[in-house]
């Protein structure tokens, strides 16, 4: 279905990403002579999870227009395929750049705040209805902080993106400092499907399609949360979200159930969670609406939301420009329409402390919607 | 631990099969009969050689007794599952096992690398079921371990198998090397067909080589416990999306302590990508969806346990009520009693094929 | 009307240590911690499992990762199966304290000669006047 009102915040939008040359002016001298002497700059930088010309990474109408090229490219097409006509107050967009999979963290670490930069210089800096994500190469926390540092000056940068799938489970005690870094203010942690391929995709093994890749990305989501829960990252880091990007949903009843199960067997082997497992998750993890699981029968959907049990956990997003639905049904029929405001402003608001500190956006948006 | 052991009382009118019971050999010895004796040197001076650092338990240690229930241990020493006296008296005949299906993970060989010595050990373990278990007692059903890593030795192994009347299916981890889709795998799948065994995947402890996350390993047994089901959905992924079901439209996939409540939704997942990634998989003729419905069951333990038990109906509706067949684990510590593993009500006709009726269609046991 | 049913001699358990008994067809699990008896049914009231045959433990406690103590030593039962949590004092589970709790019957401590006054159920053993005894009213 349509959105039924004006002044959606958008949780999940992706640029396309630019040439390697466009990011040079961004680097300093030593790395754009490497980069323009080992040809770095000759290949795109596309991550194995989103190929350049797989269906799901463009929708094909949107592509259409852009000539074939990857929608997102420009402000113009981001205007006129999607903040104009589906009337957004806000959208968070995020950078999937493969420098994030290289080896090299240096390297890494230069190409994400060069992309950080041209996020803010070509993006932000011409519309106002964009926030973005910032960039970071986690295999080096250090690195990783020092970015967050540097951009958390300007106030449109609202989180910090991480791959849900890199080198170690994101729970892990080496990544706290980027939570620190992130807490301290006031960014949410978007962690995004995909890999960086350090692991193979599956615990077991090597996959032979994009399709099982994309399909597992809702299994990588889940052993997520189930490694955010028991490093106790909940309780050391009380004021932190974590917004699950292009992570469907409907496979939550089953985490919860499962993980709440598990607790009352095993949680002495982590006596930080202090309270079912199911009210940490309903209370500090987000999901986004975008691959939308299930039929779009409401009786199913009811009985799923139903099984969730919780209004705020679901916040809007159309993936842009990546193919997730048709024409302008930006919302999946059969979402419970006592819902459809949560899901579209105050569970995105909610979930970006750095959305509420704007006050005028929460004012326009609630205009907006009353009319 | 040490308080005498009671007699569970018979309240349990159904008779039920069981799909998931863990025999175990009380110590190496018990395997002798059934290896040559440079094998049983091998196995006093090397020992199983798998795929993690720690040689003699897995890296992350369980929570209860080892995960095992503490009631379980044999008076008499060996551990859980060791002793068929108890395994009678604390489990077959309290609660009506009518036919109990045997997983026999331990030292099968489905985890060691040396692939001559796990040959060995399958063949073994296979003799060994039949000899102190089914002939035993007749209510258990062996099933053929096999070392899916190499398929040329499991297939011989299942070939000699389909012969005897004691087995009813063959025994597979997801902890495999690669995803049990791949090819190197069909042989098995072809002559699974060929036996009419179904294929029963059930998690071992100790991991195929691959990180049990695709974003690396777990840091505790909290973690570990979780991949149990999200490994198991990787391979229901697998075997689907390579069209393992077109190639052999006959195999059955039981999928023993895997969890089940992922399933519904995990096709209608694997529905939405299909729809519009088709082009990358043409050997499906069908949506996911299709062969999921007609290829795959489910057992019970461990049970969901949604805060409104009534969730759960909405789960076996979706999965389908001839799919769903009940399982115990006995002796393991998330052990499921068939009398109060499902709290919530089900129809006469709806206990009998979650407890009993599925389990014997799919297995042809009478 | 409640019977009075002997468990045992207070003796027969030492601190920390547990006791099953059958009384009128119930198995019931007595347990003393430092000197104060309790009984509980002896099946979790969770899956059934025999809360005797688990451990006799304390609870862990936590401030955040990598916090971890023991707290309460002796006081908490863990059920042998799913490893769920009970405060002996109370019954209740660790995690869901007011919705899951562990069936308690109240165990008192009677002497021998005032016992012997009767009438009371004593099934396996002989009550002595000198003795001190476990008695579970049903």
């Amino acid at each position: 279905m349509k959105l039924p009102f004006k002044g959606a915040i958008d949780c999940d939008v992706h640029l396309a990403m630019p040439p390697v040359k466009t990011l040079l002016p961004f680097m300093s001298d030593y790395w754009q002579d490497q980069i323009v002497t080992r040809f770095i700059d000759r290949s795109s930088f596309a991550l194995m999870s989103y190929p350049t010309h797989s269906p799901l990474s463009g929708r094909p109408d949107w592509r259409a227009q852009s000539g074939g090229a990857m929608p997102g490219a420009t402000l113009e097409q981001l205007r006129s395929q999607l903040l104009d006509p589906f009337g957004h107050e806000l959208a968070i967009c995020h950078a999937l750049h493969g420098s994030i999979a290289l080896y090299n963290e240096d390297m890494g670490a230069e190409f994400c705040s060069a992309v950080n930069r041209w996020v803010a210089q070509e993006w932000l800096d011409h519309e106002p209805r964009l926030r973005a994500s910032i960039l970071v190469h986690a295999q080096n926390p250090t690195l990783a902080v020092a970015e967050i540092e540097r951009c958390a000056g300007d106030s449109r940068f609202v989180a910090v993106l991480l791959p849900v799938m890199g080198d170690s489970p994101l729970g892990r005690r080496i990544y706290w400092p980027i939570f620190e870094a992130a807490q301290k203010h006031g960014l949410s942690i978007c962690v995004h499907a995909g890999s960086t391929f350090r692991n193979p995709p599956t615990g077991t093994g090597w996959t032979s399609y994009q399709s099982e890749d994309y399909i597992g990305q809702s299994v990588a989501f889940q052993n997520l949360i189930i490694s955010l829960l028991a490093e106790g990252v909940f309780q050391k880091y009380p004021d932190l979200t974590f917004v699950c990007l292009e992570s469907g949903f409907t496979w939550m009843p089953t985490l919860l159930w499962r993980s709440a199960k598990a607790w009352r067997g095993v949680r002495a082997e982590v006596p930080w969670i202090d309270r079912s497992p199911a009210g940490i998750v309903r209370e500090r993890i987000k999901l986004s609406l975008r691959p939308f699981d299930a039929p779009e029968d409401p009786a199913i959907i009811n009985r799923i939301f139903e099984q969730i049990n919780c209004e705020d956990m679901l916040v809007f997003s159309t993936d842009y420009p990546h193919w997730q639905f048709e024409g302008d049904n930006a919302l999946p029929d059969g979402v419970p329409r006592e819902l459809i405001r949560k899901i579209l402003v105050d569970n995105p608001l909610a979930s970006f402390p750095r959305l509420q500190t704007n006050s005028h956006v929460r004012a326009h948006v609630t205009q907006e919607a009353a009319s | 631990m040490n308080a005498p052991l009671r007699e569970v009382k018979a309240e349990q009118r159904l008779m039920i099969v069981d799909c998931d019971i863990h025999p175990i050999q009380r110590s190496n010895k018990d395997l002798y009969p059934f290896m040559p004796k440079h094998w049983q040197q091998h196995m006093e001076t090397f020992g199983s050689h798998v795929r993690q650092g720690l040689s003699e338990r897995i890296s992350w240690p369980r929570m209860m007794a080892s995960g095992q229930r503490a009631d379980a241990y044999p008076k008499e020493g060996g551990p859980p599952g060791s002793s068929y006296e108890l395994m009678k008296r604390q489990h077959l005949d309290p609660n009506g096992v009518e036919h109990g299906m045997l997983i026999a993970l331990s030292k099968g060989g489905m985890e060691e690398r040396n692939q001559d010595y796990a040959s060995a050990l399958m063949s073994a373990v296979n003799d060994w079921q039949v000899e102190c278990w089914v002939k035993r007692d007749p209510r258990l059903r062996a099933g053929v371990v096999i070392v899916a890593d190499d398929p040329e030795s499991s297939v011989k192994e299942i070939e000699k198998r389909a012969a005897q009347k004691e087995f009813s299916q063959i025994i597979i981890s997801p902890r495999s090397a690669e995803p049990l889709g791949r090819r190197r795998f069909w042989p098995i799948y072809e002559a699974a067909q060929a036996a009419g065994f179904p294929l029963a995947i059930h998690p071992a402890a100790i991991p195929g080589g691959a990180p049990s996350t695709g974003a690396g390993w777990p840091t505790y047994y909290m973690q570990e416990h979780y991949t149990f089901g999200s490994a198991s959905e990787s391979v229901a992924i697998s075997l689907v999306m390579e069209g393992v079901f077109e190639r052999f439209p006959r195999l059955k996939i039981a999928m023993i302590e895997s969890g089940f409540s992922w399933a519904p939704t995990l096709g209608w997942r694997m529905d939405s990508i299909f729809e519009r990634m088709y082009k990358e998989t043409p050997q499906l003729k069908r949506r996911p969806t299709e062969y999921m419905r007609e290829h795959f069951w489910f057992s019970t333990q461990p049970i969901e346990e949604p805060e409104n038990p009534q969730h759960l109906l909405d789960i076996f509706e979706w999965i389908g009520w001839d799919k769903i067949m009940f399982s115990s684990d006995y002796p393991h510590w998330d052990f499921d009693d068939p009398r109060y593993a499902i709290s919530v009500k089900l129809s006469e006709q709806n206990r009998a094929k979650i407890f009993r009726d599925n389990a014997k269609a799919l297995y042809g046991l009478s | 009307m409640a019977k009075k049913y002997v468990a045992g001699a207070t003796s027969d358990i030492a601190e920390g240590g547990s006791k099953l008994v059958t009384l009128a067809g119930r198995d019931i699990g007595i347990y003393n911690v430092a000197g104060s008896f309790y009984a509980f049914a002896d099946r979790c009231p969770h899956a059934g499992g025999s809360l005797c045959e688990g451990f006799i433990t304390g609870i862990a406690v936590s401030g955040g990762p990598n916090d971890y103590r023991l707290e309460r030593k002796g006081e908490f039962l863990r059920c042998p199966w799913h490893g769920w949590e009970f405060d002996i004092r109370t019954g209740q589970s660790w995690c869901d304290p007011n919705s899951m709790r562990a069936r308690k019957f109240s165990v008192k401590v009677e002497a021998g000669a005032d016992l012997a006054k009767g009438p009371y159920v004593a099934e396996t053993f002989e009550v002595k006047v000198e003795g001190e005894y476990l008695v579970i009213e049903l």
